[in-house]
């Protein structure tokens, strides 16, 4: 398990898969989902192997996740926002959501 | 789309290069505009310094301390600087397309630096995709930004970075439970005619302090060969062979690391040429002492051009941005050289050390070339052994055509995780050395925009011409 | 011995081994240019011969092969080609070009008479019950049952693995340079080595009119560009082929199908991206949402009037030169009549429609 070291930076209240979860400023959307135990951010669209956040600067797309109903987004690039509704991802993506 | 107007220059990236460049064309009286994918200047190596608690500079680190000021460097020079934007599209004649707010933008640079900075190696063992295994560098910059450690850490890999997070764990107390080193054994024995220029160089001081703390607090099992991660009861056991016998060690974290390279997507999609780095075992961006690459227009400035650290990266910044500068006629060759002095000073110094480090940490042949069972794709969920199996059959001509008979390097990543692995295969098959494969012919987008995204491009006549017909 | 390994090389290759002949294919670089990698994966014959009946015919000679060729393929190489011959769409836009499609293929139709294509136009109302994703703004589509798409790396790939596994031999990093007459058969450089063959087929894509040029043929080709968009996967939305926006079994969706005369430049341009994209949400809006995670360009292999070429040389009988821009779907052809006539060292009947006389004519 991750801690943190300080608490510092306001509180943002945001979901993973419905769950609320609470993460700080300054954190991307990957920090906060691993700060919350987070294990699986997605499955591969070819193997269904589970995924989450490798590289942590962009590179990798393991971290992809549904935000607020866009799929596909890099969790470790994206700033963490108050009332984010983040879902796991799930192999193929459909395009109707 | 949004037009953005025209600049003197247009740097990309604000790490340490990207940030000395604008400064350098910045300040003097060009018009510059640096986008930068992260949140705040710094690049990875200086990520949040300077928003991070002193306790936070205190287990980082006085290197990780001199990033704090860049902000402030940045905003005083004047250069126009823009966050959360992703270059996706660079074109020759220095048009950049990048993605910021949800929306896509196009600039115009009379001269383009791209400092887009490193990537790490790829680490192809059996478990290196099981969710909860995070690079090295991934725990670094989870400190970095989010204050946060993990506890029960093991590091697996070689190279600087490594150690160094073993060093801030240790001062955040945390320090890992062992280190699993795959540095080949006897490298060191090998290098000792480089060692006398390494000793006066700033990594010594830096390093070998370094490695004496992180020995003494953490176990380190030296001189490993095949290393194996598995899941196991919510964390991981990493079995290694060492002298013949096989360990098992849990873990509740595993960080893998074996090195960084330069990012080459955006520069080879470019069209930029590449050179083989042998010492690093890498393909760096081919350019001149001011970073002039093979395109007239484009500089490229850090370890995005060939892996050197932050302060060598910042000293090739400034020589980048002042070659533009004398490029676009607004200093003379003396104004240009003059400044130039005090960069080529601390190239030099770090240059010296330099060869020692590389020629120490090249990753071993094995560990690049993946364990047959081990993920080579991530993106697509491509084994080695397919890999292996493919060359043997097919005996593709190079990376390209292994690409179109495989796929692998087809997916979001584009090849960044799995292009060395999978040239090394190659090079095995074909009995020759990894610098005679060429790497993947990069496109853009080299990042991923949507459909969406793509359909707010302006379009000519002809364009439209060349698409829609009956 | 075949040079060029591409899906027309590789094809004929094929296609003489199964004969029982030996072969050797001799193919490009990693870095040369390749139509065979940047295809659309159709296999088609809706629209096209129109006002070339012979090409029309030849289409559907292949068309009709396809079937048998994909499954002998896939049983020897064991690889899926993923072969779906059940029904492609051309999308029409607007009403104008709704209206100007089905004029096309009536006389298209007229001009082949017995030998026409079949083919139906559908409106958007009806069209909707097929692509319940299609958007508001479209006329409709032609379709024709006899259409339908195959996944052409794997098609490429099985190609190799067959042609290896029958026996012939591919060389790949052995770019030809030079091609001689030798004795009773013929001499080609390629990597530094020479091989020998008593016939040698020069299928080297846009390297053809150089090749052939050494063995006393006139063979004039040119490059034309062509753009695509590939995007991330998604599950299965697209339940036919359709011409310009076709998801792959794997998931992924390709968009694009334009043509652009500049030479050998094979980058990839925002305009030509911009506009393929703006079509591909306008034909399913709910493409607009997904990650685009590569763009290409790649040249096609055109002669002066877009049809395939066949020849001999008159000079040094024993040198064929074949080139087209539709190695998917002539494929099956190419592996079968294309290869027979080659072995059997003359081109005759449908094929030699598509000899480079056609050009003297029109130029004389």
């Amino acid at each position: 398990m991750f801690e943190r070291l300080e608490e510092s930076g306001a509180e943002i209240a945001f979901t993973f898969d419905g769950r609320p979860c609470t993460g700080r400023a300054g954190d991307s959307v990957a920090a906060a989902l691993i700060a919350n135990g987070v294990k699986v951010f997605r499955t591969t669209p070819v193997g269904g192997a589970e995924r989450s956040a490798f590289c942590m600067i962009g590179a990798c797309f393991d971290c992809l996740v549904v935000i607020d109903g866009r799929a596909s987004r890099q969790a470790c690039l994206i700033p963490l926002q108050e009332g984010m509704a983040v879902e796991r991802q799930i192999g193929r993506r459909d395009p109707a959501r | 789309m949004t037009a953005e107007g025209s600049y003197d220059v247009i740097v990309i990236g604000a790490g340490p290069a990207g940030v000395a460049a604008a400064i350098a064309a910045a300040g003097r009286g060009a018009s510059v505009l640096i986008l930068d994918e992260g949140q705040a200047p710094g690049g990875q190596i200086y990520r949040n310094a300077g928003r991070a608690s002193g306790r936070l500079l205190r287990i980082l680190g006085k290197d990780y301390a001199k990033g704090a000021t860049l902000a402030d460097a940045l905003r005083a020079c004047g250069a126009e600087y823009r966050t959360g934007s992703t270059v996706w599209n660079v074109e020759r004649d220095g048009r950049v397309d990048f993605l910021a707010d949800g929306a896509s933008h196009v600039a115009h640079g009379r001269k383009i630096v791209v400092a887009t900075g490193a990537i790490e190696r790829p680490f192809p063992v059996d478990g290196w995709d099981l969710p909860g295994v995070l690079t090295v560098g991934a725990a670094q910059t989870l400190l970095k930004a989010s204050s946060m450690v993990a506890r029960g850490s093991v590091l697996v890999g070689s190279g600087p970075l490594l150690w160094l997070l073993a060093d801030q764990y240790r001062r955040a107390g945390h320090p890992p439970l062992a280190i699993v080193d795959t540095t080949p054994a006897g490298r060191l024995r090998s290098l000792l005619h480089a060692l006398p220029r390494f000793l006066v160089s700033p990594y010594a001081s830096k390093g070998v302090g370094l490695l004496w703390r992180v020995k003494r607090s953490v176990p380190v099992h030296s001189g490993v060969g095949s290393v194996r991660i598995a899941a196991e009861q919510g964390g991981f056991t990493v079995s290694f062979r060492r002298d013949a016998a096989e360990r098992t060690i849990r873990a509740d974290h595993v960080f893998v690391h074996q090195g960084v390279v330069p990012n080459i997507n955006l520069p080879n999609a470019l069209g930029c040429e590449l050179a083989w780095n042998e010492d690093q075992a890498c393909w760096d961006v081919a350019a001149d002492e001011w970073g002039h690459t093979s395109l007239s227009n484009v500089w490229i400035a850090g370890d995005g051009a060939s892996v050197g650290g932050a302060e060598a990266a910042a000293a090739r910044g400034t020589l980048a941005g002042l070659s533009c500068l004398h490029a676009l006629g607004m200093i003379d060759a003396d104004a240009r050289d003059a400044a130039a002095a005090a960069p080529r000073r601390i190239l030099q110094r770090y240059r010296s050390g330099r060869i020692m480090l590389d020629r120490l940490y090249r990753p071993g042949g094995h560990l690049v070339a993946g364990a047959p069972s081990a993920i080579a794709c991530r993106c697509e969920d491509i084994t080695v052994q397919t890999v292996r199996t493919a060359c043997a059959e097919l005996q593709p001509a190079g990376l390209n055509q292994m690409k179109v008979l495989l796929r692998c390097g087809m997916g979001p990543c584009q090849g960044r995780f799995c292009g060395s692995t999978v040239a090394a295969i190659i090079a095995q098959c074909k009995g020759v050395q990894a610098g005679d494969i060429a790497p993947y012919r990069h496109r853009f987008p080299v990042k991923p925009v949507t459909v969406a995204d793509l359909a707010t491009l302006d379009h000519s006549n002809a364009d439209r011409q060349a698409v829609a017909r009956d | 011995m075949v040079v060029g390994g591409g899906l027309v090389g590789l094809a004929i290759a094929y296609g003489v081994r199964r004969l029982g002949l030996s072969v050797t294919v001799l193919d490009g670089g990693d870095d040369a240019h390749r139509a065979s990698r940047g295809n659309f994966a159709l296999v088609w014959g809706q629209g096209k011969g129109f006002g070339t009946p012979d090409y029309a015919r030849w289409t559907q000679a292949s068309l009709s092969a396809w079937p048998g060729f994909a499954a002998e393929l896939a049983d020897i190489s064991g690889i899926d080609l993923h072969y779906r011959g059940q029904g492609g769409f051309h999308l029409c836009f607007d009403e104008g070009g709704f209206e100007r499609r089905g004029a096309m293929l009536d006389r298209h139709a007229a001009e082949l008479g017995a030998d026409a294509y079949p083919f139906e136009m559908v409106p958007a109302f009806e069209l909707r019950r097929t692509f319940p994703h299609l958007g508001p703004t479209m006329a409709g589509a032609s379709y024709s049952p006899r259409d339908g798409d195959v996944n052409s790396l794997h098609l490429y790939r099985a190609l190799i693995t067959a042609l290896r596994r029958l026996g012939g031999s591919y060389r790949p990093g052995a770019p030809a340079t030079g091609i001689a007459r030798d004795g009773a058969g013929f001499a080609v450089v390629a990597g530094g080595q020479t091989f020998r063959a008593r016939t040698v087929v020069i299928a080297a894509g846009i390297e053809t009119e150089r090749l052939a040029g050494l063995v006393g043929m006139s063979v004039p080709v040119r490059p034309q560009t062509g753009q695509i968009i590939v995007t991330e996967k998604a599950v299965p939305f697209l339940p036919y082929a359709v011409s310009t926006v076709r998801q792959t079994n794997e998931g992924g969706v390709m968009l694009g199908d334009s043509v652009e005369e500049r030479g050998h430049d094979d980058t990839v341009t925002t305009g030509v991206l911009g506009i393929t994209a703006a079509r591909a949400i306008a034909a399913f809006p709910v493409i607009a949402r997904l990650a685009v995670v590569r763009s290409w360009a790649a040249l096609r292999v055109m002669s002066p009037d877009g049809l395939p070429v066949y020849q001999q040389s008159a000079s040094q009988p024993g040198a064929f030169a074949c080139i087209c821009h539709s190695g998917v779907t002539l494929a099956a052809i190419h592996a079968g009549e294309l290869a027979r006539q080659v072995a059997g060292g003359a081109l005759t009947g449908q094929a030699a429609a598509f000899g480079t006389g056609r050009f003297d004519v029109r130029a004389a």
